[in-house]
């Protein structure tokens, strides 16, 4: 009997050291039913393209609010893909001025969540898109 | 499935986790690939770290791919943590401790959920050692959830089982119980800088002198202090890799290993069995409806659980 859960890697790059939101985001996915692997901060994105592969996570959560988004989250989305994994999704969160969405979107994020999007609105995003791989 | 076993047996990253995911995830098609696995195992150096929650295991685990790849040793890492019985949902944050080694091709870590299993490991360990074992993963280091005093079924994978003590959780009778205490071929005081590491060390050699060892090997206690001195935290780690491998010489000079191997394969026909029968009767069970019946009774007290696996018995094995 097959029993696929949602695997999330969740990750904070580049010098930001702000990891509340990204603490309250492991906790409500945990409570989703998700296995949430929790890497925390200050990290490269080679060292979370390498995570989620030894991870086999069906998406990575990137958060950021240190304004380095245009460069840190296109970065993870290519090194993925570099190394066959493009089955991995990349969604992302943080303050994202408006400017930047489409060129993210464009870069290969699937979703971005600013300030204001509610903790239900991500879960339902990610039960909506992401099915757990067989 | 089995390219993807001939991939993870060339030591192929992507093909290993996912098949990993697949042992966790139980997918039928998945025994094609342990078949083709198994013959090429039981080559690489298995340790359990075990201990209660927060006595430091990630940390230890960290410290310890550093003196091993300083032996030039490739590692494998299974970290577990528990799954929530309310939402099936897990948060799995021993790889946090471990980031340093992200990129470092000779580390795998994967990160594992209990998914309701009881003994301190997830039902994915056993097969998921094999799959660093045929990847070439020279030593495979286990890491529990955080243990009480009965979780033990480490034993049955680890050739050397590490059990983690921390100063501060109860006196010497708690040294002597059955369980947790008696499993360890190394017992670490981890965070030793605290009071009362002296009392647990006397404690704990007291609880080992009152032992007798019949395959020769007396557990050594190593005290390792506060990771917030890394000088001294890395020299105990180190004297602790040095005890590991001196374990490993000790089974195969003394013939050993096989000790060892005679417990996992135990436990592995065990689980296939359960799984082969058990589970397949249960489903059949369930999907003629009979399972359904059999509760009915059981609420309405016209049955009694004895009798009716009685009844199941009689029908089904002959």
């Amino acid at each position: 009997m097959s029993s696929g859960k949602i695997r999330i890697l969740l990750a904070k790059p580049g010098l930001d050291g702000h990891d509340r939101g990204a603490k309250v985001l492991a906790r409500t996915f945990r409570d989703a039913g998700y296995e949430v692997i929790y890497t925390g901060c200050h990290q490269t994105p080679e060292m979370i393209a390498a995570a989620a592969i030894q991870e086999d996570v069906d998406v990575v959560g990137l958060s950021c609010l240190s304004g380095a988004h245009n460069y840190l989250y296109p970065a993870v989305v290519n090194l993925l893909r570099e190394q066959g994994a493009d089955d991995i999704e990349v969604i992302g969160g943080g303050i994202i001025p408006d400017k930047d969405m489409q060129g993210l979107y464009d870069a290969g994020l699937k979703a971005l969540f600013t300030p204001g999007a509610t903790l239900d609105s991500i879960v339902d995003w990610i039960n909506a898109n992401i099915t757990p791989r067989k | 499935m089995k390219e993807l076993s001939s991939r993870a047996m060339e030591g192929d990253v992507r093909a290993a986790s996912r098949l990993i995911r697949n042992i966790e995830d139980n997918v039928p098609e998945l025994s094609i690939a342990m078949k083709h696995i198994f013959p090429h195992t039981g080559r690489a150096h298995v340790i359990g770290i075990t201990g209660a929650p927060g006595a430091g295991k990630s940390t230890l685990t960290d410290e310890l791919i550093v003196a091993m790849r300083k032996k030039q040793k490739t590692v494998g890492v299974l970290a577990v943590d528990p799954t929530s019985p309310f939402t099936g949902g897990a948060l799995l944050g021993d790889r946090i401790r471990m980031l340093r080694h992200a990129c470092d091709q000779g580390v795998f870590v994967r990160s594992l959920a209990t998914r309701g299993a009881m003994g301190g490991l997830s039902k994915a360990v056993g097969d998921g050692i094999h799959v660093l074992d045929v990847m070439g993963k020279d030593k495979i280091i286990v890491e529990t959830v955080g243990v009480g005093q009965q979780e033990v079924d480490i034993i049955n994978h680890a050739h050397t089982v590490i059990v983690v003590l921390v100063p501060g959780m109860g006196d010497e009778v708690q040294a002597i119980k059955a369980g947790l205490m008696e499993i360890a071929d190394i017992f670490v005081i981890n965070k030793a800088d605290r009071d009362g590491a002296n009392k647990l060390y006397k404690e704990t050699r007291s609880m080992l002198e009152m032992g007798h060892f019949e395959d020769g090997w007396e557990p050594p206690i190593i005290m390792i202090e506060s990771v917030l001195q890394p000088q001294t935290f890395s020299q105990s780690v180190c004297e602790l890799c040095e005890k590991i491998d001196a374990h490993y010489q000790h089974l195969v000079d003394k013939n050993l290993l096989q000790s060892r191997f005679i417990r996992k394969v135990t436990t592995e026909l065990n689980d296939s069995l359960h799984l082969a029968i058990f589970d397949k009767l249960v489903e059949s069970l369930v999907n003629s409806g009979e399972w359904d019946q059999m509760l009915q009774a059981l609420m309405r007290k016209e049955s009694d659980p004895y009798t009716l696996a009685e009844a199941v018995a009689k029908k089904y094995l002959r």
